[in-house]
């Protein structure tokens, strides 16, 4: 690790404020990704803001029939959450499958979703339920906000202050995880939502993304077999030494009739 | 027998310290003015290094020194020895290119050494080192065991990158039997390269004192005295009486610390260099590229059997990939360690190996967990078990059929081993007895109904344990004699000390131990003391490895504990005012034969040390060493059973039963026993099935270089393990044991590899990824669809 300076910020404003001026400021949420990249020196910022002295950014509450989740939330405190479990246990589920416990009770939902890892779990919860992203200067409906590997809407002086999740009539989460690491490898979200059945997939390419073809089979048919011919093609899909491109293609579509199956 | 004696299962008095943070490991001491060590390692594979330009580094700020291989060089620094001489099948020993701690001209492998920078703090030390500028003249990697040998050549001294070719047994009764034999069974299989992965890293501190000019070493070590040995006598030429190895909490081994590494030669020598005490700790990454990594065999096997299955002749080429330098055993390994086990359990009549070891542009290879015993037993369970299918015979009853037979002991085999003892079927009933052997069918039926491809697989392994007779393994070509030490020392108030040359470094030797002399000298369990690790108090010693620290340490420490109720007797003898040869020793009592008249263990060493009233002749004092040279290897046995599901929609396979026999012989703490069974099934089973050591073919960058990519095997990778016992006693040695701390990791993957490919119906290789899984079953699909 290189040497940083190191803020910590009691208000979104002052969290802001701290970011104007400096070389290469980065925002730390749970530090899951950037304090490892950074002990292996592979980013060098010249300030770490840190959002951990930002109590409101923390928890979860009603909004108008929605649930609104803090930025700083944990996906430990998310899968434990009162609100959650009930509402969209889904969600729940989700949080509780990231990572291991340590990187649960660290890593937040704000920290995630800013990052867009490809093979994060939460941009499927979010794009699969519809959710907005609540900023310091706007909301970003999540379906805008993922925009390519680790890219997002995010503006450089842009936070995440919450994510807002519609309540869905029913939803599940079916995850196919890297052996080593524990990220998806495939990850697909299927939720019956007021807007209608959304299917959204993580892990398989360089950012999360919805089937259509899934979401208008599921909307006359719902059920396992209507998604069972329903094939993506491999030609666009992540390959590593976990997963080829065509596996990774073929588990979009085990895991989206899992999915399907678990919603019920 | 007392409470904690011989057969209780002792809670690990160990634990305690580990479990509330109180151990103390190597990187928990500080020694007072302290630097820290970074090496600087080359990031590429293979190149000759044309230029290393340290002035910046050295000015940086903090630091002290900056060292390369030149500074050693003119320092006369030597290689680090490969400590076995191989000799091949045309009668030259292997070739042995240097393995100089830092580079003097070349990088092989990246990871290797190119420089040392020492600071007043590990950041500054790493920070300098960025500063450091090397020219690389990059040349082709080369990290393919099977294509090594047609590679680009690693070393001058080995044209075609051949370390060795080697063989074993009887290659024309093998040719014979094969060119007759009515089936011969052929297999193509790799042992899958592994990382060890040790909890704790390595680290190492050099502590110089120019007062006595001498050196206190602290080192995870396995054996301080052998690291010792090859730092004084081959590397650093120091005499030995100056040179204290201290090896304190060590956090586990698996055969990765057994070696003398570059760091702590470094930190030895420069530690003298700049007058200050040097230390290091390994990072993660660092451990990934710089550890001894373990297997690495591609191997071809034919099995010759009768018509009736009986087993005619076995034949074995294996190519093993060394790395890119030997290490401290490698040599051994696949050879020694590996071909000499290729009997297996059977009583196949000839037997021949051939095996070239080849260098490669990756991390050295040496000893893991099983260290070529893994490799024998993987090729045997395999081709047994597919010539099972290809004969339509039941893989169990081939096996038994095969068997070298209770009466057949002691069992000579084709390839120099003697076993003394042994009951394969035993263990074979029992484990299918507790597996349900017979209700698999209506499993895999109901498993089927599921939509799940169930699977079961055997594995019998045998391994030599309890390394080793000294002159044996001395004509074999090691450089050591394979004995071991324990000093037993009765202090004046009955507390016993006892000085052991084992290591422990997680095999609870700090509680077996103890429950052997509380057992043997009839004293409370909780007053002795074992003491271990370091060569300023103990009796030189052999360390651990190859699951010997019972067998060999174990019989040392009986040996000297003799030695004590011998000399006790003459003293009780004294006190008693009785013949020497009418003392009885029983349960902590010496007793005038057919009398009440006794004095306890206690007394006896109290006037040992008070000698008011002593016999004339004997020595004061109540203190004894002994040295036990086992007079054989010792042969741990068993059958394990692994039933697995497979979902063919993802290829994920999850092991649903697991059931481990496993003949140990006596056994002296069932609970650690039942310990290292469960750890070693789980080594086993991520070699099976998740662990790959994974080169880039083209660039030589080690790709599975963190815990993102190599898959290391958690609990829930792991089925609930249900373990048996049976028991033949060991022949040989005063205790009756064998050893027990590598044979999970021995017996698992065939077992495992078995279960996947009679659920899938076509070979496979470890390990048996979920992708790799489930091509098999797509192309089964797409057949059964055609």
């Amino acid at each position: 690790m290189y040497a940083f300076e190191y803020h910590k910020p009691s208000s979104v404003e002052d969290a802001v404020a701290a970011l104007s001026g400096k070389d290469d400021p980065k925002i730390v949420a749970g530090g899951m990704t950037l304090l490892p990249t950074m002990k292996q020196r592979l980013a060098a910022p010249s300030d770490l803001i840190d959002l951990g002295g930002i109590a409101k950014l923390v928890g979860v509450r009603e909004d108008g029939g929605a649930l609104a989740v803090g930025a700083m939330t944990t996906h430990a405190a998310v899968a434990g959450n009162d609100l959650v479990k009930s509402r969209i246990p889904a969600l729940a589920n989700l949080a509780e499958g990231i990572g291991d416990p340590q990187v649960r009770n660290r890593g937040t939902i704000g920290g995630s979703v800013a990052n867009a890892d490809p093979a994060a779990d939460y941009p499927a919860g979010l794009v699969g339920l519809g959710a907005t992203v609540v900023t310091n200067k706007r909301e970003i409906a999540a379906d805008d906000f993922f925009t390519g590997l680790f890219e997002t809407a995010l503006e450089e002086d842009e936070l995440i202050t919450s994510v807002r999740f519609p309540v869905p009539q029913k939803a599940a989460y079916a995850k196919f995880a890297n052996p080593a690491s524990r990220y998806a490898i495939v990850g697909v979200f299927v939720a019956q939502t007021d807007g209608g059945i959304r299917v959204a997939v993580t892990g398989a390419k360089g950012s999360v993304f919805r089937v259509a073809e899934m979401e208008q089979a599921l909307s006359g048919n719902f059920s396992a077999d209507a998604v069972a011919g329903i094939k993506v093609p491999a030609d666009e899909m992540n390959g590593d030494l976990h997963a080829s491109a065509e596996y990774r293609a073929h588990l979009v579509t085990v895991m989206a009739k899992r999915a399907v199956a678990a919603v019920g | 027998m007392p409470e904690n004696g011989i057969g209780a299962p002792v809670r690990r008095r160990e634990d305690k310290r580990f479990l509330t943070g109180k151990g103390r490991y190597t990187d928990d001491i500080n020694r007072p003015g302290q630097l820290y060590a970074y090496f600087l390692r080359s990031p590429v594979a293979h190149a000759k290094v044309t230029r290393v330009e340290t002035a910046q580094a050295e000015a940086a700020p903090g630091v002290v020194a900056v060292f390369t291989g030149q500074d050693m060089a003119a320092d006369n620094v030597g290689s680090l020895p490969c400590g076995w001489t191989v000799t091949d099948r045309h009668g030259e020993p292997h070739k042995a290119p240097p393995h100089y701690p830092l580079v003097r001209d070349k990088v092989r492998y990246v990871g290797d050494h190119v420089a040392m920078v020492v600071a007043e703090s590990y950041a500054q030390a790493r920070d300098a080192a960025d500063l450091i500028e090397v020219d690389y003249d990059e040349l082709p990697a080369v990290v393919d065991t099977k294509e090594a040998m047609s590679g680009t050549q690693i070393h001058d001294e080995a044209p075609s990158n051949l370390c060795f070719d080697w063989e074993l047994g009887d290659k024309d009764a093998v040719e014979q039997a094969m060119s007759q034999a009515a089936n011969v069974v052929e297999l193509d299989l790799i042992n899958n390269r592994l990382i060890p992965n040790a909890m704790e890293p390595r680290a190492a501190i050099g502590d110089y004192d120019s007062g006595t000019d001498s050196y206190t070493v602290y080192s995870t070590s396995q054996n301080p005295h052998l690291l010792r040995l090859i730092l004084c006598a081959f590397v650093l030429n120091l005499p030995e009486s100056r040179v204290r190895v201290i090896a304190p909490d060590v956090g586990g081994g698996f055969g990765s610390k057994i070696y003398a590494y570059a760091e702590e030669t470094c930190c030895t020598w420069a530690a003298k260099k700049v007058g200050r005490p040097v230390k290091w700790t390994a990072e993660r990454g660092e451990a990934f590229v710089s550890d001894a990594h373990g297997r690495d065999h591609v191997t071809n096997v034919k099995l010759a059997v009768d018509q009736e299955g009986k087993f005619l002749a076995l034949k074995v080429d294996t190519t093993a990939n060394v790395g890119a330098y030997l290490s401290s055993f490698s040599t051994c390994v696949p050879t020694y360690l590996y071909a000499t086990l290729l009997a297996g359990q059977y009583a196949t009549p000839a037997i021949y190996a051939n095996v070239k070891a080849v260098f490669t542009s990756t991390a050295p290879v040496d000893a893991y967990r099983g260290a070529g015993r893994p490799e024998a037993t993987y090729l045997i369970e395999r081709v047994v078990e597919v010539a099972a299918r290809q004969l339509g015979m039941d893989p169990a009853e081939l096996r038994r059929k095969n068997f070298i037979k209770p009466d057949q002991f002691p069992y000579q085999t084709p390839v120099a081993l003697t076993y003394d003892i042994g009951n394969y079927e035993a263990s074979l009933d029992k484990a299918l007895e507790m597996i349900d052997y017979k209700g698999f069918p209506a499993r895999k039926a109901e498993a089927e109904t599921r939509g799940k491809l169930r699977g079961i697989g055997l594995s019998a392994y045998i391994e030599a344990c309890g390394i080793a007779p000294s002159a044996v393994v001395g004509a074999l070509g090691a450089g050591v004699g394979l004995w071991e030490s324990a000093q037993v020392r009765f202090n004046a108030t009955g507390t016993v000390s006892v000085m052991t040359g084992a290591h422990s470094h997680g095999q609870g030797h700090e509680t077996s131990f103890a429950q052997l002399v509380s057992e043997k000298l009839g004293i409370p369990y909780e007053n002795v003391e074992i003491v271990h690790g370091d060569t300023g108090a103990i009796p030189m010693g052999m360390g651990t490895y190859g699951s010997r620290s019972l067998a060999v340490g174990g019989s040392a420490i009986v040996r000297a504990c003799d030695k004590i109720v011998e000399k006790g007797r003459k003293i009780a003898a004294h006190l008693l005012e009785a013949s020497v040869d009418d003392v009885e020793f029983k349960d902590g009592q010496f007793t005038v034969v057919g009398t009440d008249r006794s004095k306890s263990m206690g007394e006896v060493a109290f006037t040992a040390y008070v000698p008011h009233n002593y016999p004339e002749g004997v020595e004061p004092g109540l203190d004894e060493t002994a040295f036990y040279d086992p007079l054989n290897f010792t042969y741990p046995a068993g059958v394990h059973i692994a039933e697995i599901e497979v979902d063919p929609d993802t290829g994920i396979t999850q092991i649903v039963d697991w059931v481990a026999v496993d003949d140990f012989g006596r056994v002296l703490n069932p609970m650690i026993v039942e310990g290292q069974v469960h750890g070693g099934i789980a080594q086993g089973v991520g070699q099976a099935l998740l662990e790959n050591c994974v080169y880039d073919k083209e660039s030589g960058q080690l790709v599975t270089g963190s815990y993102m990519d190599y898959t290391m095997p958690r609990a829930d990778d792991l089925p609930s393990f249900r373990v048996g016992m049976t028991v033949t006693e060991c022949t040989h040695n005063p205790l009756g044991v064998k050893g027990c701390g590598e044979a999970g990791a021995i017996a698992a993957p065939p077992a495992l590899i078995n279960a996947i490919t009679d659920a899938i119906g076509e070979e496979i290789d470890m390990p048996a990824t979920a992708e790799k899984v489930w091509r098999v079953c797509q192309a089964r699909f797409a057949q059964a669809a055609e």
